[in-house]
């Protein structure tokens, strides 16, 4: 497996099925009543985040604790891009402090895979979002949720079909998942408007549908994307009626779905824009369950990458005479 | 007066040639051996091509001399084979009056590498808006003949129809960076497949497209002269093509960097590629290859444009956009024109010196070789290759994408005016 | 290489084991019997049948994987997590029997304690192994051992079972 999760691209389908097979055993330890390993005692994991999100940070922080890791929490709103300390300096204050793995959020797209592939530090880079880029550990959840209804004991999601229902053109969410659903054997339809989706699209490995009564009933899983109600003023759609009424999932497309369908949003949702009430509280929806898969998927992810990964060079030099392994 | 001979030099046409230089000029065009008495030079087996004319750099002064300033702009200038560079006016403050184009002017005087001559700004601070003292600049005794809001994008057309009218005066230029600013918001890199898969916003062919179609009408129906600055796009080469077979009256640059470079190189959300115009795919390479062969673009211009490690060290999206390339220029155009045979020499000595110097309306520069001809010269080993450095750049700035790649064709001397300034690849600075 | 226990032998060493673990226990009441995967989960789940079938009433019994309890994470490649099942009514005050085949530098049953001390409290533990290697590297001993090999550090001692490699026996690789 690659030393850092920057994007699904990174890994291969035997890394990807390792990672869900994984978080599966974990979250049957977190079931039964270990609430925590002692995987990752001694390593130092730093949750940077340059933008808010408090699902995510908590998520990876209960992650990296129920391995036992030391967690640091560095928030740094405002970054280079509102000229505060650049992106490289807080590289070199985390490599300083001897961070093994960086998990960072960060507003503009490639920003992970900056602070990877500088030689500012040394430990792994995950990525919990990077603008409109990618979100890989939120696939991977979406995935590991959806394997464990629909496809219980097999490896991948061979067959299913999944709508990625909203706005792909700014989704890091939408690209990360068409990337996984697709290693993992999935078919994959995007359902939006033209404007919201990239230009380019036709290179991705999916079908394109441009209302969500054309996939709703064939579909295995709905994938609701947050939509921001900011995007009408860029012209992206004329009006939240407008958008609502052919793209949001509401009762009556709820009852068109087939009754083992899932219902899945990344959150947070807009309610009565793109998902219903209904729809989101309905049985169907996994949506409350998607989250706490989030934190064996990534206790799955920190193990992988930071067992068996040496210390970083400054680590070692501090800490050899202390630690006997 | 101390005469000098280049013996053994070879023109970009083939020719055996030794060049005489007394004082300034040249003196004597001889293919024998010329007469005792003369310092000698043996240059056997070089190029001798006219010195290079660059239509197109940022040279930061006055106020971002942190990046680059006249003076070390014209020491990349001659390292790169240049005897006349063009200064844009996107400086702080922006060159839009005679004062701030006469400072620029005599910033290269004092320099005294190479010709830098001014470009004056079309509208008042590049603003889009007022036009600037345009008659002023031309009138100034840096004699402005090209304007340009470069950087900026002269969108409003009725403020583009009037500047075309007003350059008439004086056979001037406007020189158009072609850049729809309602479709290139926030636009961070060629929109397509790539921009898809990376996230980052999309630049579409049609922005620059778009303004170049219409300026081209414009140019068309007040008999004007327009120039398109840095071409990216096989629809912008189309367009242009187009124009000329009508018989408008519009050039076109082309950057070394687009004929070499693909927007794949952003993968790396790198932003030592982040540039404007941006880098685009394989297909538009190929038509700006062919456009510059065919003589559609008129013109190579560097766009050299310096900035400091910060400001590419940093995310994508935060970095400056820009590229330096006096000092790549010329090899990178005999990597991607000549060593693919899509030109010889006497088309690069075209596109790089003659045509510029037409175009910006440089008198003394883009010469043949004649006598009485300033000694403007630049002596090339066509045969060497060398690799980029960064680190020995002799530009402020280090922001190139071509370090640690391998390039044919050395510059090894550099005539300007008759004064060695380039000796074996070293810049030879005034006393 | 060189053959050391054969099928017959491993089956006469397991079944002394079950009696020796009844007897100890006075009868299988309070037992919970834990295989550490792969190897000695099979063998536990032989073990445990032949408790049953000797008390004539089931055992409860389950799986322990203790890779996530490893002290050596950072010096090898991480492995995919196996199975851990605990029975139902968990740990708390049985007599708990851990079962793996080889018992060599005594890390992997620490990583057991440890793993076992976040589920919950037997009243005691106790260590079945197929086979003693020696070289132990922590002050952890057996209570029930099929066969004491001595080894050198340089061998590699082989545990077939029928469940997965074809055939029961025990094999020593290396220089004897």
């Amino acid at each position: 497996m690659n030393r850092h999760l920057l994007s699904i691209n990174d890994l291969t389908y035997e890394d990807a099925v390792l990672i869900l097979d994984t978080a599966a055993e974990l979250a049957k330890i977190s079931d039964a009543p270990v609430k925590k390993l002692p995987t990752l005692r001694g390593r130092t994991v730093v949750n940077l985040f340059f933008e808010d999100s408090t699902r995510t940070r908590i998520s990876f922080e209960a992650a990296a604790k129920r391995l036992s890791a030391d967690v640091i929490n560095f928030s740094a709103k405002g970054s280079s891009l509102s000229k505060g300390e650049s992106l490289k300096d807080t590289a070199l204050t985390l490599q300083a402090m001897g961070a093994d793995a960086v998990i960072i959020r960060h507003g503009a797209s490639g920003a992970p895979a900056r602070l990877a592939d500088q030689q500012w530090m040394t430990g792994s880079v995950i990525n919990a979002g990077d603008g409109t880029h990618e979100h890989p550990t939120q696939a991977l959840l979406d995935a590991f949720t959806i394997r464990k209804h629909l496809r219980p004991g097999q490896k991948d999601l061979s067959g299913l079909k999944v709508a990625i229902v909203g706005d792909v053109l700014h989704s890091r969410v939408a690209r990360s998942n068409v990337l996984l659903l697709h290693k993992l054997g999935a078919i994959v339809t995007l359902v939006a408007p033209p404007t919201l989706l990239p230009v380019g699209v036709e290179s991705w490995p999916v079908e394109i549908a441009f209302g969500l009564d054309l996939v709703v009933a064939k579909s295995d899983v709905v994938m609701m994307l947050r939509i921001q109600r900011e995007r009408m003023a860029d012209l992206f759609f004329p009006s939240e009626r407008e958008y609502s009424r052919q793209f949001g999932l509401n009762g009556d497309r709820l009852k068109m779905m087939q009754p083992t369908a899932l219902v899945m949003h990344p959150g947070p949702m807009n309610r009565g824009l793109e998902i219903s009430a209904d729809s989101a509280d309905s049985l169907q929806s996994v949506i409350v369950e998607q989250v706490a898969n989030g934190v064996s998927v990534r206790m799955a992810v920190l193990y992988l990458l930071l067992g068996g990964s040496p210390l970083s060079a400054e680590n070692s030099k501090v800490l050899s005479d202390k630690v006997v392994i | 007066m101390s005469k000098l001979t280049l013996i053994g030099g070879i023109t970009a046409a083939g020719q055996k040639l030794n060049i005489t230089i007394s004082g300034n000029k040249i003196s004597e065009l001889t293919i024998d051996t010329p007469v005792a008495g003369n310092e000698i030079l043996d240059i056997t087996g070089s190029l001798i091509i006219p010195g290079l004319v660059d239509l197109h750099t940022h040279l930061r002064e006055p106020g971002k001399e942190d990046a680059e300033n006249v003076e070390s702009g014209s020491r990349a200038a001659v390292k790169g084979g240049y005897t006349a560079i063009s200064a844009m006016p996107n400086t702080d403050p922006v060159a839009d009056t005679a004062g701030v184009v006469e400072q620029v002017f005599s910033l290269g005087k004092a320099a005294g590498l190479c010709d830098v001559f001014p470009i004056g700004a079309v509208t008042q601070g590049q603003r889009g808006g007022q036009l600037a003292e345009i008659l002023a600049m031309a009138q100034s005794a840096a004699k402005v003949r090209m304007f340009s809001d470069d950087g900026h994008c002269v969108f409003d057309p009725l403020v583009m129809r009037r500047a075309l009218e007003y350059v008439k005066m004086f056979d001037g230029v406007i020189a158009q960076h072609a850049q729809d600013p309602r479709l290139t918001i926030d636009a961070q890199m060629n929109e397509g497949e790539i921009s898809a898969k990376l996230g980052l916003k999309g630049w579409p062919a049609v922005a620059e497209e778009a303004i170049i179609a219409r300026d081209i009408l414009l140019t068309d129906h007040v008999q004007s002269r327009l120039h398109i600055c840095h071409v990216t796009t096989a629809g912008g080469v189309e367009l242009i093509r187009w124009a000329k077979s009508r018989g408008i009256n519009v050039t076109a640059e082309v950057t070394p960097h687009h004929l070499l470079l693909t927007d794949d190189l952003a993968e790396s959300y790198d932003p030592i590629y982040k540039v404007n115009p941006p880098l685009r795919n394989v297909r538009d390479v190929e038509a700006l290859r062919e456009g510059l062969a065919d003589g559609t673009i008129d013109i190579v211009a560097t766009d050299h444009a310096p900035h400091p490690t910060e400001s590419k060290e940093c995310e994508w999206q935060a970095a400056s956009f820009g590229m330096i390339g006096l000092e790549t220029a010329l090899s990178v155009v005999v990597k991607t024109m000549i060593s693919s045979k899509l030109m010889n020499w006497n088309d690069l000595v075209d596109r790089m010196a003659i045509a510029p110097a037409r175009i910006g309306g440089y008198a003394e520069q883009g010469k043949e070789f004649a006598l009485g001809n300033f000694a403007n010269i630049t002596v090339v080993n066509p045969n060497k290759t060398w690799i980029v450095n960064k680190d020995a750049s002799m530009s402020k700035s280090r922001n190139t994408p071509f370090h640690g790649l391998e390039l044919p064709g050395v510059i090894t001397d550099v005539f300007f005016n008759g004064a060695r300034v380039l000796q074996d690849e070293k810049v030879i600075g005034k006393i | 290489m060189t053959n050391v226990m054969n099928g017959a032998d491993i089956s006469r060493a397991l079944r002394r084991i079950a009696h020796e673990i009844i007897e100890r226990n006075r009868g299988s009441e309070n037992l919970v019997i834990l295989g550490i995967p792969t190897r000695g989960a099979f063998l536990s789940a032989r073990v445990a049948d032949l408790i049953a079938e000797i008390e004539e009433k089931p055992i409860r019994r389950g799986t322990l994987d203790i890779t996530m309890f490893r002290d050596d994470l950072r010096m090898r490649a991480p492995k995919a997590l196996l199975p851990t099942e605990i029975p139902l009514g968990g740990i708390e005050g049985t007599d708990l029997i851990i079962v793996d085949d080889v018992f060599f530098s005594g890390r992997t049953i620490r990583a057991a304690l440890d793993a076992l001390g976040e589920m919950g409290r037997p009243k005691t533990v106790q260590l079945a192994v197929l086979v003693d290697r020696g070289h132990r590297e922590l002050p952890i001993r057996a209570d029930f051992v099929g066969k004491n090999i001595p080894t050198s550090r340089d061998e590699i001692v082989k545990v077939h079972l029928t469940e997965i490699d074809g055939s029961d026996e025990v094999l020593i690789e290396g220089q004897r």
